[in-house]
């Protein structure tokens, strides 16, 4: 078996190889950035593969920081959810790195990119493993320090440079609380190995449960881009598309979720920390679908969806089925990350990501228009793709538990796929709106893109594998099915009827819902909101420093020095200038300050 | 005698640099030289301490006379006196250019002889002749090699210090005469009658806390680091204000434990506060070295509150906020003084794009940023970690306030690194004042060679802390049941 210290420490290696490597080799180092994946897809596999007769797995641990009153531990251990997780984050990763051969071969910077998309690898696989919330922590940390840095890979570009800005610290926020749950955690049960905590939940305070699994979700709603922490993921896409893909669609943001599965014990035994998280869930899921629907950017159509997608696992969290969340989780990892690579497939043969100027590219890419409806009619949910499974499970789940969140969430599927089949119909139906000529991506491009189509198409039979490893129950909930399947049938059918007429559609569409297209479009404004605030949060602190620190702290300091001269002045006679008086009185202190060391000192 | 020869290598540097500073060439050898043998020796005592575990002494004794010079070191005091020697060389390289250097490097080293004074003095009378004798020396080096304002820096940092240290005196001595002990600091020291603590601890505490320095009177620190030469506030920046954090672990623990407990309260308070408002006020500067000295505010806000906490964990987290706070803050004002000698400006809206211009400096500036913002894996996260979680432990959720801080010191380093290292080169970019960073030189093998160690550093005890603790773990543990053993 591949030992898992391996698999965190080989594509850190990795990295600093293909960074010191430089240019001139990066043809060759860039496959490198294989190995990380590659090593944590078979580790996972490995032990999956074995989970049924090795139930516990020993854990590596060193003490991080070491006290009389106890040690604050990291380590690293592969429980069946930590080992599907290395198969997903490997798989993706590994199909983004062969697909980023392709899509950035003309790029300058590319030591910098396979680099930082090896040191993510590694992140990622830390925070999976991590038997410690410490070392869970800081590798959430360090995946987000990638993603900003990826975001902001095409530094030059202001927009860029502000979208990566924005997404570390829009997340940092949620890591205070997550920082915070953990200092919450280690005061009350001396520990921060995640399963001794966990087992010492029964004896918390249901008080310090609800505040601690609260916590908790503030950093994943920061991670996995939740309401009112959503605003940085549809910035994030200024990064490359492949970027997107792998941290923006399929790991990174469902890290949150992960990081719920993790903790469970304290959300299960905490319910208003589950209606919490049930109420945000729902409203992202809702809400986000409905923005998806009127962007004309495909990447920001996407971004949105994800953000929808990941409030769907939430609403299942919140209801009590991690096992549902975390099924969707995995196949929303192979659909998304098809759909960002289609569509970065799709940039790349049209030089736009515009949907406006897209059309007719199914014939020009036929390829990448036939992995794309893959992953369309998986994100829509319809029969027998992935998504369906998955999504009828957190339907179900949430229907059952909630009636009302159920009934959004069946709303938010159909708009799903209404806004899926839009998407699909501007770009890939009719004919090229845009410039120049439209072509297909190379072989490189397309080997990423069907092992995942495959994927997309065929994962739901998982469904039966998860209830056995994981337990919940296996299955179809055939009422709930048959709902969601003709209603996400029916909104595709919408989707793709109503945009027969191209871009135009979309403005008899804004004329029958007025203020609400628009709203929809703008975000409902959330996002202005916040960056004015953040502006002005900027100016306040350039006034203040100039108001408050230089002129009253320092000003009644210097009130205090003037007085001081004021007082000073008094004693003026004193300097008359005459040497022998100076010399007199540098005696007599001299004299005054042995004579007070000396009686000290005996 | 090993104690004795990190203060005289230094003091001997110093004097030959005067004296025969006044060939370039020989005054870098010297001083080179000497902050070099003072380094080893500090690995010597280093290793010493870390094998043995017991305490290293020294005294000069004069017969019939008593005893002079007492120096001690222990876990508190080993790590900040290898990191002053570390800090020396890098302020001796850093300042390998200046004018006048014979006087200068003189400067320097008589500052690292009295900044280790201050560290290994085991007598109360030598630690206040060592804190005052830093003054004198950084008073100088402001105002003679500083920046266009370098005189009222010069001074307001003098006045600011000196007024608190006047009030510390009044406080050592008070400690003696009440406590009715010798002046000779025992390596468990008794503390002293509960009814004098107060009024000792807070006399003592104005000269430390403008020291480190606390908010509301931290304003001379943008001052006398925007002024001050690089390797100035390297010093300043780097050793000078752990000099605070020290003599409350040093002194105030020890002598005054119930006056200690009773004000950690406030101690935190002030902690948060430095936090918060040093993180606020970076966001707000245009001068990038004004805003790298409001960082220090914030990052000497965490060493005050894991102090506060009095607990081990809270102390290992102030130790470790001060040696990465050490490194990180060197680099930086290394790094923004060797973009000054270049651009000549340091207006952050001057530049743009130096990571095309000027990669080597734009990627270590960006570590050193991530370093300063906290990142895990790099030398700020432990430190910040420890005293959050062991504030948190003592004083409850009112620490949650220091996430304001946390989240602000995001802003402003990624808002520097945006401006500066992100966006277009500035030459194309029509920047304030015009600087063609394209005609800007990177790094050079010098520079290099001071900042790749640095970055190696921050590295090292970002990944594993107990490079540090390890060493500190003994007497801080016997601090943390010294301020947790009392009523």
């Amino acid at each position: 078996m591949i030992p898992l210290w391996f698999v965190i420490v080989a594509p850190i290696a990795v990295a600093l190889v293909i960074a010191g490597a430089g240019r001139g080799p990066v043809r060759y180092t860039r496959w490198l950035a294989l190995i990380g994946p590659v090593a944590a897809a078979w580790a996972g596999a490995e032990r999956l593969a074995g989970a049924g007769r090795e139930t516990g797995v020993a854990a590596e641990a060193v003490s991080w920081l070491v006290t009389q009153a106890g040690s604050i531990d990291v380590g690293a251990s592969a429980d069946p959810i930590a080992s599907i997780m290395l198969v997903v984050v490997g798989v993706v990763a590994s199909m983004v790195v062969i697909f980023s051969v392709g899509y950035m071969a003309e790029d300058a910077s590319q030591p910098r990119y396979f680099a930082l998309l090896s040191a993510f690898t590694a992140a990622m696989t830390g925070l999976v493993l991590s038997t410690s919330l410490v070392g869970l922590f800081v590798a959430w940390e360090l995946v987000g320090a990638c993603s900003y840095l990826l975001i902001g890979f095409w530094f030059t570009r202001p927009s860029a440079a502000r979208a990566a800005v924005k997404a570390f610290l829009v997340t940092r926020v949620g890591d205070v609380g997550l920082l915070f749950a953990l200092a919450l955690l280690w005061r009350e049960t001396g520990t921060l190995v995640t399963a001794d905590v966990l087992a010492a939940v029964p004896m918390l305070a249901p008080a310090t449960i609800t505040a601690a699994a609260l916590l908790l979700f503030v950093g994943a709603a920061g991670k996995s881009a939740q309401f009112p922490l959503h605003v940085w993921l549809p910035d994030a896409m200024e990064g490359p598309t492949p970027v997107s893909a792998l941290i923006h669609a399929a790991t990174m943001v469902a890290a949150g979720v992960f990081l719920l599965a993790r903790t469970w014990p304290l959300f299960e035994a905490s319910e208003t920390a589950r209606l919490v998280v049930l109420v945000i869930g729902t409203v992202t899921a809702l809400g986000a679908a409905t923005i998806a629907v009127p962007q004309t950017d495909i990447k920001r159509v996407l971004a949105y969806s994800t953000i929808s997608q990941l409030g769907f696992m939430f609403a299942a969290l919140g209801a009590g089925a991690w096992v549902a969340a975390f099924f969707h989780l995995v196949t929303h990892a192979a659909f998304k990350s098809l759909l960002f690579l289609a569509s970065g497939s799709v940039i790349h043969g049209s030089g736009t990501q515009d949907l406006r100027e897209m059309g007719g590219l199914g014939r020009a890419m036929p390829l990448t228009a036939a992995t794309w409806a893959v992953g369309v009619a998986a994100l829509a949910g319809l029969p027998p793709l992935a998504g369906f499974f998955s999504k009828d499970a957190v339907l179900d789940a949430v229907w059952v538990h909630a009636p009302v969140a159920g009934a959004a969430l069946f709303i938010a599927s159909g708009l799903t796929a209404f806004y899926s089949f839009r998407a699909t119909r501007l770009a890939f139906s009719g004919t090229f709106r845009g410039a120049g000529h439209p072509h297909e991506s190379p072989l490189v491009m397309k080997v990423p893109l069907v092992v995942l189509a495959l994927l997309a198409a065929t994962l739901g039979a998982a469904s039966w594998w998860f209830a056995e490893l994981l337990g919940g129950h296996a299955g179809l909930a055939v009422p709930i099915a048959v709902a969601s399947t003709v209603i996400a049938g029916l909104s595709a059918v919408a989707g793709w009827s109503l945009y027969r007429t191209g871009p135009a559609a979309d403005d008899r569409l804004a004329g029958a819902l007025g203020g609400l297209w628009r709203a929809a479009s703008g975000a409902y404004g959330i996002d202005a909101l916040v960056m004015r605030g953040a502006a002005a949060a900027e100016r306040g602190a350039a006034a203040a420093s100039e108001r408050f620190d230089t002129k009253l702290v320092d000003g009644l300091v210097r009130g205090i020095a003037w007085l001081a001269r004021r007082v000073g002045r008094e004693f003026n006679e004193l300097q008359s200038g005459e040497g022998q008086l100076y010399a007199a009185l540098v005696g007599a202190g001299a004299v005054l300050l042995a004579s007070l060391a000396l009686w000290l000192g005996r | 005698m090993t104690l004795a020869l990190l203060i005289a290598i230094p003091l001997a540097g110093a004097f030959v640099s005067a004296v025969a500073g006044r060939s370039t060439a020989v005054a870098r050898v010297i001083a080179l030289a000497a902050s070099l043998g003072t380094a080893g020796v500090a690995a010597v005592v280093w290793r010493a301490y870390a094998s043995s575990a017991e305490a290293l002494t020294y005294e000069f004794t004069i017969e019939g006379a008593g005893s002079f010079l007492r120096l001690a070191a222990d876990g508190l005091s080993v790590p900040l006196v290898a990191l002053t020697a570390l800090l020396g060389i890098i302020a001796v390289l850093a300042s390998w250019n200046v004018e006048r250097i014979g006087a200068h490097m003189s400067l320097l080293l008589a500052l690292e002889a009295a900044v280790i004074g201050v560290f290994l003095a085991a007598d109360l009378i030598l630690f206040y002749v060592a804190w005052e004798a830093v003054l004198i020396p950084m008073f100088f080096l402001i105002g003679g090699w500083g920046h266009e304002n370098r005189r009222y820096a010069a001074m307001k940092f003098f006045i600011y210090t000196f007024a608190g240290s006047a009030l510390m005196l009044v406080g050592l001595v008070l400690l003696v005469v009440q406590g009715g002990i010798g002046t000779g600091m025992p390596a468990a020291p008794l503390p002293i009658e509960p009814a004098s603590q107060t009024l000792v601890f807070w006399l003592l505490a104005a000269g430390f806390l403008v020291k480190i320095p606390v908010v509301p009177l931290h304003t001379w620190l943008p001052d006398a680091h925007v002024e001050a030469p690089t390797a100035g506030s390297i010093m300043l920046a780097g050793v000078l204000l752990k000099m605070g954090a020290y003599g409350i672990a040093r002194i105030s623990i020890p002598y005054t434990p119930d006056a200690f407990a009773a004000a950690s309260p406030i101690l935190a308070a002030l902690g948060v506060i430095g936090i918060v408002y040093g993180a606020a006020m970076a966001l707000g500067q245009s001068d990038l070295k004004r805003l790298v000295a409001y960082s220090s505010v914030a990052h000497m806000g965490f060493v005050v509150l894991g102090l506060a906490s009095g607990t081990e964990l809270g102390l290992q987290g102030a130790m470790l906020g001060m040696v990465s706070h050490g490194l990180v803050a060197g680099l930086l004002f290394f790094l923004v003084g060797a973009l000054y000698e270049r651009a000549h400006t340091r207006d952050i809206r001057a530049f743009g794009g130096l990571g095309v211009t000027l990669p080597r400096w734009a990627t270590i500036f960006v570590v050193a940023s991530l370093a300063s913002l906290g990142l895990p894996g790099l030398s700020g996260f432990p430190g910040e970690f420890a005293s959050v979680v062991a504030g948190f432990g003592r004083f409850g959720f009112v620490i949650a306030l220091a996430g304001i801080g946390i989240v602000l010191a995001g802003a402003y380093t990624l808002r520097a690194v945006r401006l500066v290292v992100h966006g277009e080169p500035a030459a194309t970019s029509a920047p304030v004042d015009g600087v063609q960073s394209a005609a800007l030189g990177d790094l050079d093998a010098r520079e290099l060679l001071i900042a790749v160690p640095l970055m190696a550093l921050i590295v090292a005890l970002g990944i594993w802390p107990r490079l540090v603790t390890d060493i500190a773990a003994a007497t801080l543990g016997a601090l943390a049941s010294l301020a947790g053993t009392v009523s």
